[in-house]
């Protein structure tokens, strides 16, 4: 198995290509442009097709006729990008078009800045654009986990025929760190009937979600949302840090999630119980992951890049049964794993001394 | 005894929705008479629009996808670029392709898309019921130019083909109307040559189709083909606008 040295979007590149993906459609913003670059260079040579789309509106939108014909298809962008594809992104939600869109987040709202930011957890996972449906998202806190996660992207894009988000950051988007580019099993075979490529043979097919009446719309509803519950049932996915014996939790993803794992040893080197619940699918929460603690831990607090978003996820999924506080930075601001303890000392009392 | 006159084979049995005097299920017809001369009913994907024309999903023979409002030729594109042999048009009224549309029209041209692109130009968006589009003409009402299209207000018409034919990867641009059997002719013959550019791999083919709206315009059928006459063939370039020495030559 090779191992590279190359910079985090570039590693969504190149696990895009050893995916099987076959198009990609983009518009260059920093900082996910690294994405485009790579593959616009990469991706002919294996007979891939990069456009770089007018905006991100056409985009998105190619990679929703890419999608239609069962074409294995990314997208990539930052933040305010992302936002303008949410049109498009709900459309494929309502048809059922598997599609990766890598989110490489900026700090906002508006045209923000360029640094790290967690800021889009709510667009990412409450759907992001108008209707009511839910995208699988997935968020890596390395390397490595970006190349995994962007080829598990495409196989859960199949899966469950949903849009897909890697939900990563400028800091891990621009970090250069050591890869793996691991033989995967082929892609698991997956319905193929609804696919519209051409009606050779057979009936035609429509793709297309408008219904025409509100018995229809309903029942489309109701499906989804099925399909929603399904993926809540089988793909909720997180790490566990030291949490066997915790009595305070930290929970955060990411780049915070891979910060909280020294907040973590210096608290044990220091005698303080504390555990990480990294989540690695935003959506679904991965709720299940908190069953065991709930009646067990003292407190909670959520490191977040935002104002906090993830902490209401949290709050419910421990039923409110213990104080759930929140630590931050924003605008493009990281913590040190310093002062996530030092937050977390003072908000519980708790001292080195008296543990 | 020899059928001589049938429904083409492009279309489905379903019967057109649109209200009377509309013209879109003439335009309708002639591309599917087109896919079938051609023989690529089974080769083609249409794409279809928000608006009267996204009924055309319903009433094509072959496979089709449903865009979002203004979006269908970039759905075009990436189902071309993903099965670049197959052919694949895209079927638009003038709202939804010459306003929310306007930044596709204009780079999937500019980047030669080897797909069609059909424009149904009635002055008017229909489906929502009669409000003012980029196309309509200067002192025409509509509900959102109750007073009619004041210029110092709402600028001048778009004439959507005059603009693409600037552009270099389009290679095939006419523009045509359905209001008399004469031109009902014409505008076959430059729906099948767009067709036919696209099959040759050429560039980006693009027919605009000047059509009525009774029922928004507020006039009869018969007056309507008659005000199309008298009022949008003036203002709107009409016949080739652009075809390449490469097109010429097929």
């Amino acid at each position: 198995m090779e191992k590279v040295l190359l910079k985090g979007n570039e590693i969504i590149g190149e696990a895009a290509i050893r995916s099987g993906c076959k198009v990609f459609f983009g518009y260059p913003i920093t900082p996910s442009t690294e994405v485009i670059e790579y593959l616009s260079k990469h991706f002919p040579k294996v007979g891939g097709t990069v456009v770089q789309a007018e905006d991100e509106i056409g985009a998105i939108n190619m990679c929703y006729g890419a999608a239609c014909t069962g074409t294995r298809v990314m997208t990539a962008s930052s933040s305010p990008g992302v936002s303008l594809k949410q049109e498009g992104i709900s459309f494929s939600a309502a048809v059922g078009l598997p599609m990766v869109i890598v989110n490489v987040n900026r700090c906002g709202p508006g045209l923000g800045g360029l640094g790290p930011a967690q800021s889009d957890y709510f667009q990412s996972t409450r759907g992001g654009g108008h209707g009511d449906y839910r995208t699988i998202v997935l968020a890596p806190s390395k390397a490595q986990e970006l190349y995994d996660y962007t080829q598990l992207a495409f196989d859960l894009a199949d899966k469950y025929r949903n849009p897909v988000i890697l939900h990563t950051d400028g800091f891990l988007g621009q970090t250069m760190e050591p890869v793996v580019l691991k033989e995967r099993p082929k892609a698991p075979v997956t319905d193929r009937e609804w696919v519209v490529d051409g009606a050779k043979g057979r009936k035609k097919r429509v793709l297309a979600s408008y219904s025409l009446t509100n018995e229809i719309g309903e029942a489309n509803n109701l499906r989804w949302e099925a399909k929603y519950k399904d993926i809540q049932d089988k793909e909720q996915m997180w790490e566990e840090f030291h949490t066997e014996d915790a009595e305070y939790l930290l929970v955060s993803y990411g780049t915070t999630g891979r910060i909280c794992k020294s907040t973590v040893l210096n608290a044990r080197k220091k005698g303080i119980k504390l555990g990480l619940i990294r989540p690695i699918t935003l959506w679904p929460f991965p709720a299940n992951a908190f069953i065991p603690y709930k009646d067990k831990v003292k407190g909670v607090v959520t490191v977040e890049l935002n104002t906090g978003q993830m902490i209401e996820d949290v709050k419910l999924a421990v039923e409110c049964k213990m104080p759930v506080h929140l630590y931050r930075r924003q605008g493009g601001m990281l913590p040190t794993e310093h002062e996530i303890l030092d937050y977390l000392e003072t908000t519980f009392k708790v001292t080195a001394e008296e543990v | 005894m020899e059928k001589v006159f049938g429904r083409s084979k492009g279309l489905t049995d379903v019967p057109f929705s649109f209200c009377p005097g509309c013209t879109h299920g003439t335009i309708m017809r002639l591309i599917a008479e087109v896919l079938e001369e051609l023989d690529i009913i089974e080769d083609t994907i249409g794409v279809s629009p928000v608006g009267c024309a996204g009924f055309s999903q319903d009433f094509f023979s072959c496979d089709f996808v449903g865009a979002a409002h203004g979006r269908a030729q970039a759905v075009g594109v990436g189902i071309k670029r993903s099965l670049p042999d197959r052919m694949v048009f895209t079927y638009q009224g003038d709202g939804d392709i010459a306003a929310i549309g306007t930044q596709h029209a204009i780079h999937t041209a500019a980047r030669g898309e080897k797909i069609t692109s059909i424009m149904v130009n009635n002055a008017i968006f229909g489906m929502t019921g009669g409000q003012m589009a980029p196309t309509t003409l200067e002192g025409m009402k509509t509900s959102t130019s109750p007073y009619g299209r004041d210029i110092s207000v709402n600028g001048y018409p778009i004439d959507l083909p005059r603009l693409i034919a600037n552009l270099d990867g389009a290679v095939y641009v006419a523009s045509v109307s359905v209001d008399s059997p004469k031109n009902i002719q014409q505008a076959k013959k430059a729906i099948k040559k767009a067709f036919m550019v696209q099959k040759a791999g050429l560039g980006f083919s693009f027919v605009s189709v000047l059509s009525t709206c009774p029922t928004n315009w507020g006039i009869s059928p018969v007056e309507s083909l008659k005000w199309l006459r008298e009022n949008m063939m003036p203002v709107y370039q009409m016949g080739e606008l652009k075809a390449t020495e490469e097109v010429k030559s097929l």
